[in-house]
C-alpha cells in the first residue's frame, strides 16, 4: 500500500497524466510560444475586470467597507487611535454579555495597545485554546467591495484565533482597506515576495453561517458566531 | 460510489412519488434563483466578469500541462507534496497510504465532490479509518447513509423534521426529551459534536476550488468554517483536487471568485475563502505539519481537445441545477451518480461513459436556463446534444426511441408528407383535448400525462404561419 507513495511511481503517474494532456492538446510541451505565454502570465498577472464599486478615496473605501461588512452580519466600530481600542473592545464584550477575556498573537501592533487601561480586561497571548472565548487578530488588510478581511497566518496572528473562539474581534488600520482584491493581492506580493504566500491567507466576509437545513440562514456554524471589526484611524 | 444512472427512469418515478422530497425541492425553486439574480444585478461588471472568467479558464486549459508543472514546482518549494493520480483507485490508495503513514485513525473532511467521485469514505472505512464529514449538510447525509443530492447544498433533499429524527437516533448521549424544534438548536448540537471531532482527528481532507500555479496555493471556499478547522487542526492536511482546478495567478482567482459565490448562493463572497500554501512554517504556532495534494485526472486530460473541453471550465457553483426545471422536479439522487443537474448530464458521460449514463443528457427540455446562468458560459445544452448524437450513433438508445426518431426523420425529410401529417394530426389532437384545450391522457404519452396535462396545438401549423408571414398576410 505504501508503495503507491514511492517517488518513482509518482513520477510515472505524472508522466502518464502530462502525456495524455499533451496528446489531447496536440502539443509536446516544448513549444516556445506556449511556454512564453505561461511565463508571461505568471510574471505579469494581468488584473482583468476590476469593479468600479471599490474605486474610491480613503474615506469612501472605509465607508463602503463598513456598509458591506454590516450587510453580511459583522458588527463594526471605528476608533481614532490605538489608545481607544481597549475601551471599544471592553464595551463590545460587556454589551454582548461576554467575559472580559481576550487572546491574541505576538503582532507588534497588538502588543503596543494599552490593554491595561481597562482594569477588568484579561489579556493572554498564544494560539486559541478550548477555553478561549474571544480571539483578537490584526488584519493584513480589507477589501471594501465586499467588506472582506484579509488575515495572514504566523506567530503574530495564529489562524486558530480566527476560527475556534465563539467571538472573533479583528482590528484593521483604515489605511489598509483597499478597494478591490487585486490591490490587496499586490500588497501581499510586495510583503511576502513575488510568487510567495504565507501558509494561510484567510479572506473572511462576515461570521460563520450555514443554510444546510431547508435553506434557512443560521449564523455560527463551525466558525465564530460573532465577528466584530474595529477600524483604527478612521 | 455505485452507479445508478442506468436506472434513471425508475429513479425519476420514485422521486416524483416521494412527497418529502417534493416538499424539500420547493426550497430550491424559491431560494437560489432570486438570490443569484439580485447579486448579479448589483454588480454592473458581472457579465464582463463572466467573459473574463471563461477566458481565464480557456487559457489555463489550453496550457494545462505547463501550468500543472509550474504549480507542482511551487507546492514542492513551499514544503508540500504533489501526488499524481491517473484514476479514482489510485487517488483513494494515495490518501489511504498517507493516512497509514502517520498511523491515523480518524479523518475529518471538508465538503468535497471530488472525494465523492473517488468514493473515498467507503475506501477509508474498508481500511480501518473513520471518515467524519464536517459540513453540516454532509454530516446530515453521512448519518443517513446517503450521498449529496446537490453539489453545494448536499442535504437539500432533507426536511428539518428528518434532520431532527436523525440526530435523535444517533446522538443518544443527549437527553431524549430535548427540544429540537428550532433549527438553531440542531445547528448548535452538530457544532458541539463536531468540535470534538475536529480536535481529535489525525488527518484533515479537503477539496479545492482553485489550485494557483503562481504560488502553489490551494483554495477552499466555504460558509461554515468547517473546512478551515479540518485543514488547520489535524497534523496532516490532504487536498484532493482534479487537474482542471488550475488557475494561473492570484488575480485570475479573484476574477473567478467574483462570479462564484454570486452564481452559487447569491452572496458577494462566501464567508471563508482560504488560501493554503504548504505546511506549517518555522514561525507558525498552528497549522498542519504535512501538506499533501492529490492531483486527480480520472479521464479529464482526455476531454481536452474534444467537444467536451469546455466542461472543464466548470467551477461547481450549482447555478445550472438551481435553475433546471428537470432537477427541480426529480432532485439530485435520480441522476444516479455523483454530479446531478445539467453539469452532471454533461460531465457524467465523460467520466463513466455514455453507455452507463445516456439517460442524463436526454433528461433536458433544452430550455437553456443552465447556459444562461452559468458563470463560466459553458454551452451545456449543446454538449448534451453532442452526447445524444453519440448515443444515437453508437446505437445505445432504446429501440422505441430510435424508431420514433426514425419516423420523425422520415417525415421531416419529406416536406409535403410532413405538412399533410400535421394538418391531420393537429385537428385530431384538438378534438381529443376538447373544450379545455388540454389532454389529461394520450395514447403512447402516458409518461407525460401522468404528471401534467399536454396542451393541445392551437391554430395553424408553424409552416402555415410562416408561409402567410412570407406572403405578408396578417396571421
Amino acid at each position: 500500500m505504501t508503495d503507491i507513495l514511492d517517488p518513482a511511481k509518482n513520477a510515472e503517474r505524472r508522466n502518464t497524466v502530462l502525456a495524455t494532456a499533451r496528446r489531447s492538446l496536440k502539443v509536446d510541451g516544448d513549444e516556445a510560444p506556449r511556454r512564453a505565454a505561461v511565463a508571461d502570465r505568471l510574471a505579469s498577472h494581468p488584473a482583468g475586470v476590476v469593479p468600479a464599486r471599490g474605486q474610491l478615496d480613503t474615506k469612501g473605501r472605509v465607508d463602503l467597507f463598513e456598509t458591506m461588512a454590516k450587510a453580511v452580519d459583522a458588527t463594526l466600530a471605528r476608533v481614532a487611535a490605538t489608545a481607544d481600542v481597549p475601551g471599544e473592545v471592553s464595551d463590545f464584550l460587556r454589551q454582548n454579555n461576554l467575559p472580559q477575556q481576550i487572546r491574541h498573537g505576538s503582532d507588534a501592533r497588538l502588543e503596543k495597545i494599552p490593554w491595561e487601561s481597562q482594569k477588568t480586561l484579561e489579556v493572554s497571548t498564544g494560539i486559541a485554546e478550548d477555553a478561549t472565548t474571544v480571539g483578537v487578530s490584526h488584519a493584513f488588510g480589507g477589501v471594501a467591495e465586499s467588506g472582506t478581511l484579509i488575515l495572514t497566518s504566523g506567530d503574530d496572528n495564529p489562524t486558530t484565533l480566527n476560527f475556534l473562539p465563539e467571538t472573533h474581534i479583528a482590528l484593521i488600520d483604515a489605511k489598509d482597506i483597499d478597494g478591490d482584491y487585486e490591490s490587496v493581492i499586490q500588497r501581499l506580493r510586495d510583503h511576502y515576495g513575488a510568487g510567495e504566500m504565507p501558509r494561510t491567507v484567510n479572506m473572511v466576509t462576515g461570521p460563520s453561517r450555514s443554510a444546510d437545513i431547508e435553506q434557512t440562514l443560521l449564523l455560527g456554524a463551525h466558525g465564530p458566531r460573532r465577528l466584530h471589526i474595529v477600524i483604527v484611524g478612521a | 460510489m455505485e452507479i445508478r444512472s442506468p436506472q434513471f427512469k425508475g429513479n425519476v418515478r420514485a422521486a416524483l412519488d416521494d412527497q418529502a422530497l417534493q416538499r424539500a425541492m420547493g426550497n430550491v425553486r424559491s431560494g437560489f434563483i432570486q438570490k443569484r439574480a439580485n447579486a448579479a444585478a448589483k454588480l454592473p461588471e458581472f457579465e464582463d466578469l463572466r467573459d473574463e472568467a471563461r477566458d481565464i479558464k480557456n487559457h489555463a486549459l489550453e496550457h494545462l500541462d505547463l501550468y500543472l508543472e509550474a504549480y507542482e514546482e511551487k507546492v514542492t518549494a513551499s514544503g508540500g507534496h504533489v501526488h499524481w493520480a491517473v484514476d479514482a483507485e489510485e487517488a483513494r490508495d494515495i490518501v489511504t497510504a498517507i493516512c497509514k503513514s502517520v498511523d491515523a485513525r480518524t479523518v475529518t473532511k471538508g465538503k468535497s465532490m471530488i472525494t465523492e467521485e473517488i468514493g473515498l469514505n467507503d475506501h477509508l472505512e474498508r481500511n480501518g479509518l473513520t471518515p467524519i464529514e464536517t459540513d453540516l449538510g454532509e454530516y446530515i447525509i453521512q448519518l443517513r447513509g446517503e450521498h449529496p443530492s446537490h453539489i453545494i447544498a448536499p442535504a437539500i433533499h432533507v426536511n428539518k423534521d428528518e434532520v431532527e429524527d436523525e440526530f435523535r437516533r444517533v446522538h443518544t448521549h443527549l437527553p431524549v426529551d430535548r427540544n429540537l424544534e428550532d433549527p438553531r438548536t440542531l445547528l448548535s448540537e452538530a457544532r458541539e459534536i463536531l468540535r470534538h471531532k475536529f480536535q481529535t482527528a489525525d488527518v484533515g481532507v479537503t477539496g479545492a476550488n482553485f489550485l494557483i500555479a503562481e504560488t502553489g496555493t490551494s483554495v477552499i471556499v466555504t460558509n461554515e468554517g468547517n473546512g478551515d478547522l479540518t485543514q488547520l487542526l489535524p497534523r496532516v492536511h490532504i487536498v484532493v483536487a482534479s487537474l482542471e482546478k488550475i488557475v494561473p495567478t492570484l488575480d485570475d482567482t479573484a476574477q473567478i471568485l467574483r462570479v462564484l459565490a454570486r452564481s452559487a448562493t447569491g452572496q458577494d463572497m462566501s464567508v471563508y475563502t482560504t488560501f493554503s500554501t504548504g505546511p506549517r512554517r518555522p514561525d507558525d504556532p498552528d497549522g498542519p505539519e504535512e501538506y499533501h495534494v492529490v492531483l486527480l485526472d480520472n479521464g479529464r486530460s482526455s476531454m481536452l481537445g474534444t467537444d467536451f473541453q469546455d466542461m472543464l471550465r466548470c467551477i461547481r457553483c450549482g447555478a445550472c441545477m438551481n435553475h433546471c426545471p428537470v432537477y427541480h422536479t426529480v432532485g439530485g439522487h435520480a441522476y444516479g451518480w455523483v454530479y446531478p443537474g445539467p453539469m452532471g448530464a454533461v460531465l457524467t458521460p465523460s467520466l463513466i461513459g455514455v453507455d452507463q449514463s445516456g439517460h442524463l443528457p436526454n433528461a433536458s427540455t433544452f430550455c437553456g436556463r443552465c447556459e444562461s446562468v452559468c458563470p463560466m458560459r459553458i454551452p451545456l445544452p449543446k454538449m448534451m446534444r453532442h452526447w445524444r448524437q453519440r448515443e444515437f450513433e453508437r446505437k445505445l438508445s432504446p429501440a422505441t426511441i430510435r424508431a420514433g426518431l426514425g419516423a420523425w426523420a422520415f417525415l421531416a425529410k419529406r416536406p409535403a408528407l410532413y405538412q399533410m401529417a400535421m394538418s391531420i394530426g393537429m385537428p385530431v389532437m384538438a378534438w381529443w383535448a376538447g373544450k379545455t384545450g388540454r389532454m389529461a391522457s394520450l395514447p403512447l404519452a402516458g409518461g407525460w400525462t401522468k404528471h401534467r396535462d399536454l396542451p393541445a396545438p392551437e391554430g395553424k401549423t408553424f409552416q402555415q404561419q410562416w408561409k402567410q408571414r412570407q406572403e405578408g398576410t396578417p396571421t
